[in-house]
């Protein structure tokens, strides 16, 4: 088959995952979205020959256009736009999980900072105020008091772009310092690892250390849930340990995978490719 | 294969493998850089961090 890779950057995952495609045959057409022009109704002639679209973009709002667009060209893609939309804004991400019934932190949107204020309070000290869009664990706040929350909300939205007026406050879980990633491919886990800090904030991109996670069959049941939620298909769904049960605080959809790769035995670009493979051949019977 | 840096004009050698899109660091001046070409390797200041970047 011949994949075409969506891409601004290629970081590890991607070039792990190219060396797999190319080792077993596969053609893989880089596409670099800084430099195309995409038209509403014609292909840019760089998607002539693929067969499949892999979204690896860096940047969410590339990765959200983009895949409209080849979507609209009438090529498999993924994830799906769909997907996307569901997994980049946090907002539609804990609405999509809330509604299938998979146990997420509690959570509430406001639109000014009176309002964000009120909820807070509600909620008690610590709480959590998130950016709805965003990665890596950056500009997230624990805030532990009130002065602490009038002024995080007050340079919010003196300073921030019109998606920080978006205020969204959730409740703090005291998880075990560690959160859990399991990366699955249409909600079966291909491999999952536990990342640990003494940090609030356990993102590998902080610093987390990772270490191997066995997933247990609640674990395997939230994440098809979880991925059944957004529309399945590759991704990194994220668990807190609440004592005796989990709850998913994020589904990702370009999901990052290198540091899973290093801390479990799974292969887990091969086992991504497996699956690519699969889909590619049923989209292909599909259209005949 | 080597590679010049376009901030200090330090030799920079690159895998074999490299791939067009991937970052490299400077080891002289510590720029990051992307890899533009690499027939023959050509490097760039790589694009600065942006709020939406990231899974």
């Amino acid at each position: 088959m011949n994949v075409g890779m969506l891409y601004s950057r290629i970081r590890k995952d991607e070039k792990l995952l190219l060396s797999e495609l190319r080792d077993r045959g596969h053609e893989v057409t880089k596409i670099d979205v800084r430099k195309q022009q995409f038209n509403v109704s014609t292909p840019p002639a760089v998607f002539d020959d693929v067969d499949i679209v892999l979204d690896r973009c860096l940047a969410t709002s590339r990765s959200l256009y983009v895949t409209r667009f080849v979507e609209a060209y009438g090529i498999p893609v993924v994830n799906r736009p769909e997907t996307a939309e569901l997994c980049a804004d946090k907002v539609k991400n804990s609405l999509a999980l809330a509604s299938a019934g998979v146990p997420t932190p509690e959570t509430e949107v406001a639109f000014t900072k009176e309002s964000a204020l009120e909820s807070i309070e509600r909620f008690g000290y610590p709480v959590v105020l998130k950016p709805v869009i965003g990665s890596w664990g950056r500009l997230m706040a624990k805030i532990d008091s009130r002065n602490a929350a009038e002024a995080i909300l007050e340079h919010k939205e003196t300073l921030g772009h019109y998606e920080h007026k978006v205020f969204y406050i959730q409740e703090f879980v005291d998880k075990p310092g560690r959160d859990i990633r399991v990366v699955a491919t249409d909600g079966e886990p291909v491999a999952a690892m536990a990342r640990s800090s003494e940090h609030w904030l356990t993102n590998a991109a902080k610093g987390a250390t990772t270490t191997a996670f066995e997933v247990d069959a609640e674990v395997e049941a939230l994440v098809r849930d979880a991925s059944e939620a957004v529309g399945g298909g590759l991704l990194g769904v994220d668990l807190m340990e609440t004592g005796d049960d989990y709850t998913v605080h994020e589904v990702n959809h370009t999901v990052e995978f290198k540091a899973l790769n290093e801390t479990t035995e799974i292969d887990v670009p091969a086992a991504v490719v497996d699956w690519l493979e699969e889909r590619a051949a049923e989209t292909v019977q599909a259209r005949v | 294969m080597t590679a010049e840096c376009v901030e200090c004009g330090g030799e920079i050698s690159l895998a074999d493998d490299t791939e067009i899109g991937e970052i490299v660091d400077c080891p002289t001046c510590g720029t990051e850089l992307e890899v533009v070409d690499v027939n023959p390797p050509v490097l760039e200041r790589a694009p600065e961090l942006e709020e939406d970047w990231g899974e």
